[in-house]
């Protein structure tokens, strides 16, 4: 239950923190966030990375910022951040009210935003926000800077498009429509456990109908996505019971489900049913 | 790889002047190298909260951090609230409200609960439970716990 030994190495700017990861990625170096995934995995032995790059003393990593369009999340902005509005905007909201299921108190001060998409746990919150607000994440290495969208990022379970010496250095969500509504569920055994299934839904009423329907769902399949049946399903229809249901119904058709310890696959579709369709019930209270 | 580093750590405002190795975490530092054996380990891995500290006035699991990441950070345990013979008033309220039974896990629900209630002193009851359930107990059944924090959530925005 202890960790195994490694070297740490603790740059202060972007630039060092990039050069040494690309001089010890190819000897399992990892980049230490806020641990709180890593960690864990390195207390149970079950990873044993050689070299550690902890970026917690990089200038900059920190900031939130918007440019009126996107929102900006740096490397090192901690989940706890989000416990309060950061943007005069829905996806403020929405980033306050999905935070407060990430976890605990405790790991929410220390656990980052671009750590958890770094990490890619299929029930990971903040993926199931990237994938369904189709983010954008911003990987640098001594190579570059290239921007991957949510769609190619994600390559399942704890699998992404990121390369070994690319550090995730910002993530960028768009900003909602001013009215925009959205509504989130998830559906865990115990308080701040996994997810087992969640879903996050974003769209606008025009004329009394649905627009522009946002549907994702996560933890139910090794990466999060947005269910294209279930955002037909939704849109050019009035904001109700029946539209509701329809939409839950494509999102549990089209799911091909994981099956692990807790859950058969038709217990997990069941599940996805019924996040997507509380998820809309929220999204109008 | 096994090199150990010189750090200070400064727990309850003294300074512990001590050589770990990077993989040391915060919370055996504090328990073998710094003596303070009121932070409690239960499971190693974030799960249980009885290793819950302080350190620069956030609650943080001691598990989940390197001490090495510690060094010139305020840090408070258990051992820090009460002053003198005068128990501080979590503390006072654990007692009153039978917010303990065997105690294990009771020093990491109090840095918890003095660490949220001193940066949100006006959290509301609802998230005041969401906070509580950050932290494993199994003697109490809870509700001992959730009413000591109330109670000193009130004395201490009396202060």
């Amino acid at each position: 239950m202890k960790p195994a030994p490694f070297i740490r190495h603790v740059p202060k700017t972007l630039d060092e923190a990039l050069k040494i990861l690309s001089e010890v990625a190819g000897q399992d170096g990892r980049v230490l966030a806020g641990g709180q995934s890593l960690v864990p995995i390195m207390a149970f032995r079950l990873a044993k990375p050689a070299h550690l790059v902890d970026i917690n003393e990089v200038e900059g990593l920190d900031r939130i910022t918007s440019d009126g369009k996107t929102l900006s999340i740096g490397a090192c902005v901690r989940h706890a951040a989000f416990h309060k509005p950061v943007v005069d905007n829905p996806l403020g909201a929405l980033l306050t009210f999905v935070a407060r299921h990430i976890a605990h108190y405790p790991i929410r001060t220390r656990g980052t935003f671009c750590g958890s998409l770094a990490h890619a746990d299929p029930s990971a919150e903040w993926c199931l926000v990237a994938a369904t607000l189709d983010a954008t994440m911003v990987a640098q290495s001594t190579r570059g800077e290239r921007s991957i969208a949510a769609a190619d990022y994600f390559q399942g379970i704890m699998s992404t498009a990121l390369a070994e010496d690319e550090l995730l250095t910002q993530v960028r969500l768009p900003l909602l429509a001013p009215d925009a509504k959205f509504g989130f569920n998830e559906f865990s055994r115990r308080a701040g456990d996994f997810a087992m299934s969640a879903a996050l839904v974003t769209y606008t009423v025009q004329g009394g109908k649905i627009a522009g329907a946002h549907i994702g769902v996560g933890g139910a399949e090794p990466s999060p996505r947005r269910m294209a049946d279930a955002e037909a399903a939704l849109n050019g229809q009035a904001p109700g019971d029946k539209a509701f249901r329809a939409a839950a119904e494509a999102a549990a058709s089209a799911i091909d489900p994981l099956e692990d310890h807790q859950t058969t696959g038709e217990y997990r579709r069941d599940l996805v049913r019924a996040v997507v369709r509380r998820a809309l019930e929220n999204s109008v209270s | 790889m096994n090199d150990k580093t010189n750090i200070t750590l400064t727990i309850n405002g003294r300074d512990h002047a001590i050589a770990v190795e990077p993989r040391r975490t915060l919370a055996d530092a504090i328990r073998e190298d710094c003596g303070q054996t009121g932070t409690h380990i239960g499971c190693e891995h974030g799960i249980c909260g009885a290793c819950t500290v302080i350190v620069d006035g956030e609650p943080v699991r001691s598990c989940l951090m390197f001490a090495v990441q510690a060094a010139g950070k305020t840090i408070r345990t258990v051992e820090g609230l009460a002053k003198d013979d005068k128990l501080h008033p979590m503390q006072q309220a654990f007692m009153d409200h039978h917010g303990l039974q065997c105690g294990f896990c009771t020093p990491g629900f109090l840095m918890l609960a003095v660490g949220v209630l001193e940066r949100e002193p006006d959290i509301s009851d609802d998230d005041l439970l969401d906070v509580l359930s950050s932290s494993l107990c199994r003697c109490t059944g809870y509700q001992g716990i959730i009413k000591a924090v109330r109670a000193a959530a009130i004395e201490m925005r009396g202060k």
